[in-house]
């Protein structure tokens, strides 16, 4: 697939996203220059100022295309709690959520790599039944659970680790981890379960192929079989779904940043939630999506890449 | 034999499934029945009996009110049960006539509702739900909507790739030669045929759906106190970690048990409906 059609297919894509952001205001109870207006809302001087700044006063057509302006601008407004510029608050917060959803994510990699091929080798042994197990439980485990056990165990029963705060990484590297590792496990151990799953299945189907009776037959090791030939091409499906489980990472975030109070996106979106920081939820989720339509686009460029027959294609 | 028997039997064969579907039933019956088998009032307070660990009188101890937390775990089962219905419910209405119409009619309809859910599946899941909620205004019923909606696009999917196989099968052709209208071909001969996939997607969505609403009333944002909720539960147990485990241990036990048993009977499922894939 050629990359242009590919980023031509996002464009359509992105504008419904838009779209979709900015109705989510339509649904809201209430007038939002009252709300503004605060103590002053019994004047209607201010009432009416506050409309024709927010463009309020102007048709829905109109007021979706002066957003999208001022989105595509970077702007994407004001809170309404603390009259930050949202984009301020967005490139604030997005750093702690990335550096715990890379680690999360690294996390699930070493956990669910390694056990999925163990499980695919050791078929319908002891080992595939327990890692199987293990998986299914992974998937049923609410995150929001697995954090407060792990806090229960490692906080309260052993003091081993701090329950909740945050340092970030460019204060204190040591500290940075100390305080991040264990949400970075609950936030990873859902995704593991997913890799360790379809690691599995794609260790299953390559190690059917012919060439891996080719490469036994020539009298080659074990492991060397194993990882050099099996795992390579089996790994082929399951980077292009890792890619795509960031999306559920930064689900997973906001209830992970919950559970050990760590200052990030998903913590944002909550407390702005509550706050009725309207413009605030309209930005994180816009921030989201674009980042996971990106996201999507570079697993399928990925794709390409580490797959020698669609490279040569391409 | 008949597929259906065939699929039951094969289901069969699978006890882990059989067993997941027991334990299903079992909370849907407490669920129905909590006010008969429920010790206590989950609402009412008891000042003399304030986060007292499990006893003789109260099995999973009470909470930081004095309630008893066995029957508010029994009664919890009713929010999330009901929530998880409700909503996948909602999103089958919507998703399934969605998918059958872009898989059957193509063209510039299956374009435009295609991309539609590419859109709405660019957000994460939770975080529409909760901008759902959050616009919506927090409480159970606007849990379940936003749930429903933020899942409707699996169904579309899932009914839209059903749809595009079956209607190339011959008896559909046939059903055309005949001079059946499109309306009956996809009512009469297309949608039964969509059920199976359907139907694991349905269970699989009720798992995530269950855990959806315990996420989001976690977050304050699902059922509101003082009604129980295993979700709203853990909130409260958060507060209490160092002094009782009890708060937190049995409401997640509850929401992991019911969650892993869905996903089990949709595993289940998805094998015995699909014979290729067992």
């Amino acid at each position: 697939m050629k990359l242009g059609v590919r980023l031509a297919q996002m464009v359509p894509t992105l504008i419904l996203v838009s779209v979709l952001v900015f109705l989510l205001q339509q649904l809201m109870p209430g007038d939002p220059a009252m709300v503004l207006a605060g103590e002053e809302r019994g004047d209607p001087r201010v009432v009416a100022q506050i409309r024709s700044e927010l463009w309020l006063d102007r048709s829905v057509p109109e007021q979706y295309l002066h957003w999208v302006g001022n989105v595509l601008q970077g702007d994407f407004g004001y809170s309404w709690r603390t009259r930050q510029k949202v984009s301020d608050l967005i490139t604030q917060k997005l750093p702690v959520t990335a550096q715990l959803a890379t680690m999360a994510f690294l996390i699930s990699l070493l956990i669910g790599i390694p056990t999925g091929v163990m499980a695919a080798v050791k078929r319908n042994k002891v080992w595939d039944y327990i890692a199987n197990a293990i998986g299914l439980a992974g998937l049923s485990m609410p995150t929001f659970w697995l954090g407060i056990l792990l806090i229960l165990l490692f906080s309260v029963r052993l003091g081993w680790l701090p329950p909740s705060g945050y340092v970030p990484l460019t204060e204190d590297i040591r500290q940075s981890l100390v305080t991040t590792i264990m949400p970075a496990f609950v936030l990873g151990a859902a995704n593991a379960a997913v890799l360790m799953r379809h690691t599995r299945s794609s260790m299953l189907s390559a190690l059917s192929q012919d060439y891996i009776r080719t490469a036994r037959a020539k009298g080659l090791s074990k492991p060397r079989v194993l990882l050099l030939h099996a795992l390579r091409n089996a790994l082929i499906p399951v980077v292009t779904l890792g890619a795509l489980e960031l999306g559920a990472l930064l689900s997973g975030a906001v209830l992970t940043e919950q559970v050990f109070s760590i200052p990030g996106f998903g913590k944002m979106v909550v407390d702005a939630v509550f706050n009725r920081d309207y413009p605030v939820v309209q930005g994180v989720v816009l921030v989201t999506a674009v980042l996971i339509v990106t996201l999507n686009l570079i697993a399928d460029i990925l794709y390409v890449l580490i797959n020698p027959r669609l490279r040569r294609a391409a | 034999m008949t597929p259906r028997r065939l699929a039951l039997l094969r289901f069969r064969r699978r006890p882990a499934a059989v067993v997941a579907l027991v334990v299903i039933a079992l909370f849907a019956g407490v669920a129905v029945a909590a006010p008969l088998l429920a010790p206590y009032d989950p609402t009412a307070t008891s000042w003399s009996a304030i986060r007292k660990a499990p006893s003789v009188a109260h099995w999973m101890g009470t909470d930081e009110n004095g309630r008893d937390v066995l029957s508010r775990v029994m009664f919890g089962a009713r929010a999330s049960l009901l929530a998880g219905v409700v909503s996948v419910l909602i999103a089958a209405g919507i998703g399934v006539p969605a998918g059958l119409l872009a898989g059957f009619t193509g063209g510039w309809t299956d374009a435009v509702l295609s991309r539609l859910v590419d859109a709405m599946l660019a957000c994460p899941f939770l975080i529409l739900a909760i901008a759902l909620t959050a616009f919506l205004g927090p409480d159970l019923t606007n849990a379940m909507i936003a749930i429903g909606v933020s899942t409707a696009p699996r169904f579309m999917r899932v009914a839209r790739a059903a749809t595009l196989e079956v209607a190339g099968l011959d008896y559909v052709q046939a059903a055309w030669a005949a001079g059946a209208s499109g309306w009956r071909v996809a009512v009469r001969h297309v949608a039964p045929n969509i059920v199976p996939p359907l139907l694991v997607q349905a269970t699989l969505a009720l798992a995530a759906a269950i855990i959806a609403e315990a996420s989001l009333s976690f977050l304050g944002l699902g059922q509101q106190p003082p009604a129980p909720s295993w979700g709203s539960m853990l909130n409260t147990a958060q507060r209490f970690l160092t002094q009782a485990w009890w708060l937190a241990v049995f409401p997640g036990s509850a929401i992991f048990l019911c969650v892993l048993s869905f996903n089990l009977v949709g595993d289940g499922l998805r094998d015995a409906l699909d014979p290729r894939g067992a």
